[in-house]
Order: C-alpha cells, then sequence, then structure tokens
C-alpha cells in the first residue's frame, strides 16, 4: 500500500535533530577516573562526606555485583556494555558547597532553562513568598531537584516544604542529615543484592533525590525532579528514596533528557518507595532521554529498578509513566501490595520509534488481604522499533480477596516494527480474581483517510488517533505534566508516517 | 480554464474526463467522463463492482488506486495534483460508506480540529469557542443528536444511523461545495433513512452541487436528483433525469451488462 510505504520512506528519513534536548553544556567537571573498583566506591563515598555505615553498604553491595552477571531475558538487542569504560562519577566545578543559586555555574541555569525548569524564577518566587493561607491558588507551586550528572545542584522551595514537616532534599545530604530514616527505609525495598543493576546502582549510586512526609500531613505541593545527563562516557546511577508516612500524601514527578551522542550512555536508577498505613505515594515520569539517531546510533540505555511497597494498610502506591526516549528500556515500576486492603496502580504510555527498544511493564505482588491493583499498559511502536509489554501480577496464598485488572494495548504505525505482550499470572489462592484483556492494532488506512478527507494532516490524524489511543493514561498525570507529554508524543512520532 | 461551451451560466464544479483506473494493476475505471455544476444534484447507480466507490475514493484522493489516464478537475484545478487534505479544504467533501470508529477522541474534538485545520489551510482564523458550539448546537439539533453523542469516542459504538447523522453533520459543518455520498442507504432502516436525508436535502443550495452514490432507488425518493448516471463495468452506460432511476428500479442493471 503506498501510504505504508510512504512511512516507511519517512521513517527512513527521521533526523537526529528532532530531539528538541540534545544540546550539551560546556562547564568544568571533576570526574572519578574511568572504571570500577572499590578504590572508585570510596572515592564517591569520600567525595559525599559519607558516614562509614554508608561506605560498608557501597561495598558490600560492589562485592554482590561482581559475583553477577547481567540479565538477558529482556526482548533488547545491545552489544556488551564494557563495565570498566565508564566514568561513574562526574560532578560540576566547582565543587565548594552552594549555598544559594548565584553560586551556581550560570550554564547550568541556562541548561535547566533551555529545558523548561527554570530554578531562577521558582526560587524568585520562594523569595517573595506570601505568608501562609494567602497563597496565589491559580499558581500552582513545584518544588524542584535538579540534579546534573552525578550531584544535585539545586532543590527549590525547601525552606517552604520543612514548615508543612516534609524534608526534599539531595539523598546525599538525608544521608548526612537523616541518617536514622535513610538507614531505615534505604534498600528495604529494592535490596542491594536484587539485581545486577540495582546492585550497581548501590555501589556507585552518587545522588538523587529524598522524601519524607511525615504522618497526617498532605505534601503542599508537587515536588519534582529533574535529572540530565551532560557528561561524555559517564553512567549516571541515580537513587530516588521516598516515604509516606502514616495517613499522608504526595505526589512526585521526575523528568529526564540527555545530550545527543553517536556513543551509549548507561543510566541504571533505582527508586524506592515506602507507603506506612493510610498513605498514599503518586508517581509520574516523563522519560524524554535521548533515543538515538536514525541509524540507531548512541542513545540512553535505561536499565532502571523501580519498586513500591505498600506496607501499611490502606495504603496506596499509583505509577504513572510517559516513556518516549533512550535507546533501550528496561524498567518494570513496581508495587508490593503488603498492607491489607492496600492498593497498587501502573499506568504506562511507552513510545518507540527509529531504533528504540522497550521492554517495559510492572510487577504487582499482592501479600496481603484484599489488596487490589490496575495496570494499564499503553504501547505505540513506530519505526523499526521493538516494544514489549512485561507484566507479573501474583497473589500470595494468604494474600485471600486479592483482585487485579489489566489492560494491555499496543498500537502499530508502518510495517517494520513489533509489539510484544508477555503477561506472567499466578494465583496460589482461589480467592483471587485476575482480569486481563490485551489488544494489538494498526492505525489503520482507513482511519487516516477518513481524518485526512476531514482537513487533517497526515501527521495531524496521527497525533490525533494517537493521544486518543493514550487518553486514559494522560489523564492520570498531573495537569502540567500531561500537556508535556502531549506534546512530546506528537514529537516523538514527528516523520513516523508519510 | 476548460472551454466555455455551455449555454446556460453555471459553472463547471467537478470535471472528470476519460479517466482510467487502477487497483494493483486491475483497470477498475476504464475511461469514465462525468460532469457535475454547481447546485447540481447527481445520482450514480450501478451493480455492485461497477466501480462506483472507486471513482468517489479517487476524487477524494484515497491512496491505493493509480490514476493511468484522464484528469479530474475542481473548479478547473487539476484535483489530482492536490494531498487528501487539501481537497477538504477545497470544499470536496466525502460522506463514508463504513465511517471509521476513532477511540479516545472526542466528536466534539474531532470536529473542531478537522474544521480549524481547513479553515487554517484556507488562510482563514480559527473558530473562537462559542461560535463553534453554536454552529454545533444548532446543527446537531436539527439532525437529531443528542449533545452526549457528541462527547462520545467519534462513531465509538454508535448505531448504523448515528454514523451517517455525524457524517450529514460533519457535511453541514465544513459547508463543502462538493459532497459526495457513498451508498448513504447502506444498513439503514426507513426511519433512520428519512433523518439523514432530510439533513441532506437541508443542505441542497445553487452553490453546492451533490454526487449520491446508490445501489438502490429507494435513496433516491428522499434525495431527488437533477441526474441520473448508470455506470457498468467502469464506465457510465446510460445517462437521464430521475425518471431512469425508476427504470431501472423496474427492469434491473442487467441490460446495460452488455452495453458496457
Amino acid at each position: 500500500m503506498p501510504a505504508v510505504q510512504e512511512t516507511v520512506e519517512r521513517v527512513k528519513r527521521i533526523d537526529v535533530d528532532q530531539y528538541r534536548y540534545g544540546f550539551e553544556t560546556l562547564i568544568d567537571s571533576e570526574k572519578a577516573p574511568k572504571g570500577l573498583s572499590e578504590e572508585i566506591v570510596k572515592f564517591i563515598s569520600q567525595k559525599k562526606n559519607e558516614p562509614a555505615w554508608m561506605l560498608q553498604w557501597r561495598l558490600e553491595a560492589y562485592r554482590r555485583w561482581l559475583t553477577m552477571t547481567e540479565p538477558t531475558w529482556a526482548r533488547v538487542e545491545y552489544p556488551k556494555i564494557d563495565f570498566q569504560d565508564i566514568y561513574y562519577y562526574a560532578a560540576p566545578k566547582p565543587k565548594k558547597t552552594v549555598t544559594s543559586l548565584d553560586e551556581i555555574d550560570p550554564e547550568i541555569l541556562k541548561t535547566y532553562e533551555k529545558l523548561g525548569i527554570p530554578l531562577r524564577e521558582v526560587a524568585m518566587l520562594e523569595g517573595v513568598e506570601p505568608k501562609v493561607g494567602e497563597e496565589d491558588p491559580a499558581r500552582r507551586k513545584i518544588a524542584v531537584d535538579a540534579v546534573f550528572d552525578s550531584v544535585s545542584v539545586a532543590t527549590t522551595f525547601k525552606e517552604e516544604l520543612k514548615k508543612a514537616g516534609v524534608i526534599f532534599m539531595p539523598i546525599s545530604e538525608a544521608i548526612r542529615e537523616h541518617p536514622e530514616l535513610v538507614q531505615k527505609y534505604l534498600g528495604s525495598v529494592v535490596p542491594t543484592s536484587d539485581n545486577f543493576y540495582a546492585t550497581l546502582n548501590s555501589a556507585v549510586f552518587s545522588d538523587g533525590s529524598f522524601v519524607y512526609v511525615p504522618p497526617g500531613v498532605r505534601c503542599p505541593m508537587e515536588l519534582s525532579t529533574y535529572f540530565r545527563i551532560n557528561e561524555r562516557n559517564t553512567g549516571q546511577f541515580e537513587r530516588t528514596l521516598i516515604i509516606a508516612d502514616k495517613g499522608s500524601y504526595v505526589s512526585y514527578l521526575e523528568g529526564c533528557t540527555a545530550p545527543q551522542r553517536d556513543e551509549n550512555q548507561l543510566h541504571a536508577a533505582v527508586v524506592e518507595l515506602v507507603a506506612l498505613d493510610d498513605a498514599e505515594i503518586k508517581y509520574s515520569t516523563v522519560q524524554n532521554w535521548y533515543p538515538g539517531n536514525s541509524e540507531g546510533m548512541g542513545g540512553i540505555y535505561n536499565f532502571v529498578t523501580k519498586r513500591g511497597d505498600c506496607r501499611g494498610n490502606h495504603s496506596k502506591i499509583s505509577w504513572t509513566q510517559v516513556e518516549t526516549g533512550s535507546a533501550i528500556t528496561w524498567k518494570y515500576p513496581s508495587c508490593i501490595l503488603r498492607g491489607d486492603n492496600s492498593r497498587g496502580e501502573f499506568y504506562s504510555i511507552a513510545i518507540s520509534n527509529g531504533f528504540q527498544q522497550v521492554d517495559s511493564g510492572t510487577k504487582m505482588i499482592h501479600l496481603g488481604k484484599n489488596t487490589s491493583s490496575r495496570i494499564i499498559s499503553k504501547g505505540i511502536a513506530a519505526g523499526k522499533s521493538q516494544n514489549t509489554y512485561r507484566g507479573l501480577v501474583t497473589a500470595h496464598r494468604k494474600a485471600l480477596g486479592a483482585r487485579n485488572f489489566t489492560a494491555c494495548d499496543s498500537l502499530l504505525i508502518g510495517d517494520k516494527c513489533g509489539a510484544h505482550t508477555v503477561p506472567y499470572i499466578e494465583a496460589k489462592n482461589s480467592s483471587a480474581t485476575f482480569e486481563h484483556e490485551a489488544t494489538t492494532s494498526k492505525i489503520s488506512e482507513d482511519v487516516l483517510f477518513y481524518c485526512v478527507q476531514r482537513g487533517l494532516s497526515q501527521e495531524e490524524a496521527v497525533g490525533l488517533v494517537v493521544n486518543g489511543f493514550v487518553k486514559d493514561v494522560l489523564q492520570q498525570l498531573p495537569m502540567e505534566f500531561a500537556v508535556e507529554a502531549q506534546k512530546l508524543i506528537s514529537i516523538s512520532l514527528e516523520g513516523s508516517v508519510g | 480554464m476548460p472551454p466555455l461551451n455551455r449555454l446556460d451560466t453555471k459553472m463547471a464544479l467537478l470535471e472528470v474526463k476519460d479517466l482510467k483506473v487502477r487497483v494493483e494493476e486491475r483497470e477498475i475505471l476504464h475511461g469514465l467522463t462525468l460532469t457535475v455544476n454547481e447546485g447540481e444534484v447527481h445520482a450514480i447507480m450501478g451493480p455492485n463492482g461497477s466501480g462506483k466507490s472507486t471513482l468517489s475514493h479517487v476524487i477524494a484522493g484515497k491512496p491505493g488506486y493509480e490514476v493511468t489516464d484522464g484528469q479530474i478537475l475542481f473548479r478547473g484545478e487539476d484535483l489530482l495534483e492536490m494531498d487528501p487534505d487539501e481537497r477538504a479544504a477545497k470544499g470536496v467533501f466525502l460522506a463514508f460508506q463504513y465511517p471509521v470508529e476513532i477511540p479516545g477522541v472526542t466528536t466534539m474534538n474531532f470536529l473542531r480540529t478537522a474544521l480549524n485545520a481547513q479553515r487554517k489551510a484556507r488562510g482563514e482564523s480559527e473558530l473562537m469557542v462559542p461560535e463553534f458550539l453554536k454552529k454545533v448546537r444548532e446543527v446537531s439539533k436539527s439532525l437529531n443528536i443528542p449533545q452526549d453523542m457528541l462527547k462520545r469516542g467519534v462513531n465509538v459504538g454508535f448505531s448504523g444511523g448515528e454514523k451517517k447523522r455525524n457524517e450529514v453533520l460533519q457535511m453541514a459543518l465544513f459547508e463543502p461545495s462538493l459532497c459526495i455520498l457513498d451508498e448513504m442507504d447502506s444498513g439503514l432502516d426507513i426511519d433512520a433513512l428519512r433523518i439523514a436525508a432530510d439533513g441532506v436535502n437541508a443542505l441542497r443550495s445553487p452553490g453546492r452541487a451533490m454526487v449520491v452514490i446508490t445501489h438502490y432507488q429507494r435513496l433516491l425518493n428522499y434525495i431527488v436528483p437533477d441526474f441520473v448516471h448508470v455506470m457498468s463495468k467502469g464506465r457510465v452506460v446510460k445517462s437521464g433525469d430521475k425518471e431512469l432511476a425508476l427504470e431501472l428500479e423496474a427492469s434491473g442493471y442487467t441490460q446495460f451488462e452488455d452495453a458496457a
């Protein structure tokens, strides 16, 4: 069919300049020598002024990692990663302690401005902060933690959050300032021995965000972290730990971008969420790492372990992700439903174009009674990409009355891409109710023709159909993010149809 | 410009000249000629496989058809040189035999996106929301389309009659100068047919032409044509006025199969 022919032609011409965040920031940075060894682990720990227990924790992880091998079960193909050819630590110079934004390298501030995250403006708002109760309700505040390569460069609204009792700071600071919380919860959801990449992260993570919301507190604003990889040949290993104490609520947003480079870069993050009794955590991600060029060269290898523990009764954790970037995505944000009546949710849009490979999904592990979970996954494959949903739903024998509903829909654009669904379902007691629905469809020529006959261009038509397809998930995102995600979806699919 | 050899003052809107069309190496239209002037309603009748729907698809620009000879002019301009969305903006509207479903895209959103895309292509400003809503309400009321239907996904879960009314609704909103109705009566009961046909008749105007493609004469009781053309094996084999349709109803298409 001619239109499909054209699709293929257009996909062939997809160019790197469609990635809008591919610029590089020229700043001096301080790096540890290439490669990984006990010395490097010690170097990172020392750079962070960490207490002895933290170094010990890292070293144990490192020794464990040496005994592990890379997982190969995912439906992704890539050349073997040389873990000795990566820088494990890079920090922007100067390395003196930054006490205000004025001391941050202006180039870094500019970078975040280009990314649409104006740290300076946000900080100024903080300076003219109105009295509590007199806030302008029209202007929703978002506190930002900006992580540049291996270190956090700025965290905004810290003071205001502090008044509410919320701790939001780089995890490197939390290790020094709140060791009791970090020691209690770090590694309690994703243990250091969990998997190859999580163990590597445990040994070498250099920064990330830490959040603690005290009992009964509804966090007064959205919290967000923007991750930016800048340095060449540098891995980014951030670690995020969020604890929602009894009866509290927090909504957390995460965004990520990287420059365009010909070589691949490794990103191996760990995110741990803990929700105690009656607490709720909503975690949203818009992942837009550099996906590689039209020949499949470059791009981020994204091997991420994200897991939430509904530790308390009636607790709730909800993951929403919009995945558009990375050359390879290996990511399964999961929920352990330990508390009785706890609930886990996973809403996902995964878009792949060009040569991207996505293997993503979730695990819902029902341990407590009357636990429920819901999975809505929308995969969109274009170009020569491969898009796999991999999901696990299990009910422990004590998880009486466990319920799950799963809907996995895949949409194919063109005929050189693939969509795959790999669900694993295990119920170890007879009172569990699991429902699974899956569909795979193609954007049909008929639908596109109908739209263009009504005056839409081919690209507008694809955008419209895709946005309709992902609507259920977009609605789960906080409003600011939903708009960003919608734009991102159209950009990611530019050139996917002739 | 085409030669002005007609005596009346009507402008030729659509001129199909000796059109030959192939689909996957097989010729479907073997030299079809048809002229439609402003304000006229033409019916194209014919048995299954005579090429009626192919003609409508080629005029609208559906991919998959290869024009090997002949031309299609729209207000004297070469239609075959234009992308389908350009044709739409110029005023060519095809009411589909099988309107597609677009899940997650509300009818209202679709109507507004399409209307504004057409206006933009013509260099007009976007229609403001209140103005747009007012227009949609008026038209949908006259077509008996409930407001909550407009909030549902485009054609998702619509009955056959609702889908066809939705086509007429779009026709009324976009105000095209050429409306091609492809088998509008298929799958409709008499009541649904009457509502849709009333909607179409309300849109008849001196500046607008219609091409009504149908297998059965029944539709033409409701939408009365000025001219009737009989197609067989990829050609127009007979043209006449509305009486021709009645004649066909009585004697069937067999007589023309030899003529082709």
